[in-house]
């Protein structure tokens, strides 16, 4: 009787020294404790999930692009000119927002929300182009300078929706619905009023005294 | 006649029954230990064909989950972000690291980078980032701390009995609209008490589900 108890410590001692213990970082495939093959279910369904891989297709991705020239059913045509691409009817970058986007507290405070996510990491969350990654070699602008504060709001717009001309920076269409892109140049706007402040913007009595406007 | 048997036979029955009882414990505690997620899939951590530090990225430069992430407020997958994502700041910085070759090669020809799926879940198990993290779940409470992870490993087992012990008390587990991308925040539970969590999962209306279809269709 000794042997058998001594066999199954030997097992449980081979066991754990071969399987070892929770926790332990590991880089192989995680076991599959109720295999398909011998557990048929529901684990591995003859379905793609998003992003996944597919043999069917040849570049092997069960997501397909859109083909060329194709609008998504399942979006609203974007046939506003000013609303989805900047421009007046001419063509020209519009230089007021477009009639759909109210600029109000809530649309400032999505704009900053964005601005803080995407933005702020190479143009610097004061939008002076000393974002995190500048010490890492990534150019950014400042928005303080004449040529992006005389810049139009469309044009503004259309460099997140495109990239900029010099393919510095790409485009943030994937990132940014085009409502957001719109609040994300309300507050970019906002930023570079923000330096452009002189005493004449104090209207209040009490803080014009305490800072010592006359 | 002989006796066939010895006398120390008589026992045997009885031996037989108190070692099955022990095997039996023993091999209970066995699969109960290794047939769980808690242990097939904690710690796993698969070489990437990119060395992507999210230790560095989300930890040391601040990025916002969302950056790369950029659709998990808005669906139920959480994107793995395309390499344009990667090129926005990698067309200027380390742009010649052979390390970052799959990726510029993937920005130019449209092909995936073949990442390996770390947080997979079975195919009839229907979970919802957006859900989640637009009503005080934070990436953290699954993920772990991924913004200290040179190498991103499965911390939590994501079994049924995970998800089910946060279903059952969310008021512990919810954080502010402002902390559910910082992974180093604290619970609301944690910083006021597990009444502010109370009131938090009363107010947004946080009714988790633990029915079967809750999660399984």
């Amino acid at each position: 009787m000794r042997y058998v108890y001594l066999v199954a410590a030997f097992l449980v001692v081979l066991t754990v020294s071969l399987l070892g213990f929770r926790g332990e970082q590991f880089t192989s495939a995680p076991m599959d404790v109720f295999p398909e093959w011998a557990f048929p279910g529901m684990k591995y369904q003859p379905k793609f999930r998003p992003q996944s891989s597919s043999t069917f297709f040849a570049d092997g991705r069960a997501d397909r692009p859109l083909p060329a020239n194709v609008v998504p059913a399942s979006l609203p045509l974007r046939a506003d000119d000013a609303m989805y691409r900047g421009k007046d009817t001419a063509g020209a970058f519009v230089t007021t927002f477009p009639a759909g986007i109210i600029i109000d507290a809530k649309l400032m405070a999505r704009g900053q929300e964005r601005y803080l996510i995407y933005c702020a990491p190479c143009h610097g969350s004061l939008g002076d182009g000393n974002g995190v990654v500048k010490k890492y070699g990534v150019a950014a602008t400042s928005y303080h300078d004449d040529r992006l504060r005389q810049m139009a709001d469309g044009q503004i717009f259309d460099t997140i929706t495109n990239g900029s001309p010099s393919k510095l920076m790409l485009s943030y269409a994937d990132k940014l619905e085009p409502e957001d892109r719109w609040a994300v140049v309300a507050y970019v706007r906002a930023l570079q009023r923000s330096r452009q402040g002189t005493a004449a913007d104090v209207t209040d009595t009490a803080v014009r005294q305490s800072l010592g406007i006359r | 006649m002989s006796k066939l048997f010895p006398k120390s036979s008589n026992r045997l029955p009885l031996q037989i029954i108190i070692f099955l009882m022990v095997f039996g414990g023993v091999a209970t505690a066995g699969v109960t230990y290794y047939m769980t997620p808690k242990y097939t899939r904690v710690g796993y951590a698969p070489v990437q064909p990119v060395p992507f530090s999210h230790a560095l990225h989300a930890g040391q430069l601040g990025l916002d989950c969302r950056f790369c992430h950029s659709n998990v407020e808005k669906s139920g997958h959480s994107n793995v972000p395309s390499s344009q994502t990667c090129m926005n700041c990698h067309n200027q910085v380390k742009k010649d690291s052979a390390l970052l070759a799959p990726v510029r090669a993937s920005a130019e020809t449209g092909e995936a980078v073949p990442w390996v799926w770390i947080h997979a879940t079975p195919d009839h198990v229907f979970f919802n980032h957006a859900a989640h993290v637009n009503r005080g779940v934070s990436c953290v409470e699954c993920h772990g701390k991924i913004n200290e992870m040179d190498v991103v490993a499965h911390a939590k087992p994501l079994s049924m009995g995970f998800c089910l012990e946060c279903h059952r008390n969310p008021e512990t587990r919810v954080r502010e609209k402002g902390d559910i991308f910082n992974l180093d925040s604290q619970t609301i539970a944690e910083k006021s008490g597990v009444e502010a969590g109370l009131k938090f999962i009363s107010d947004w209306k946080i009714k988790p589900p633990e029915s079967c279809s809750g999660c399984h269709r």
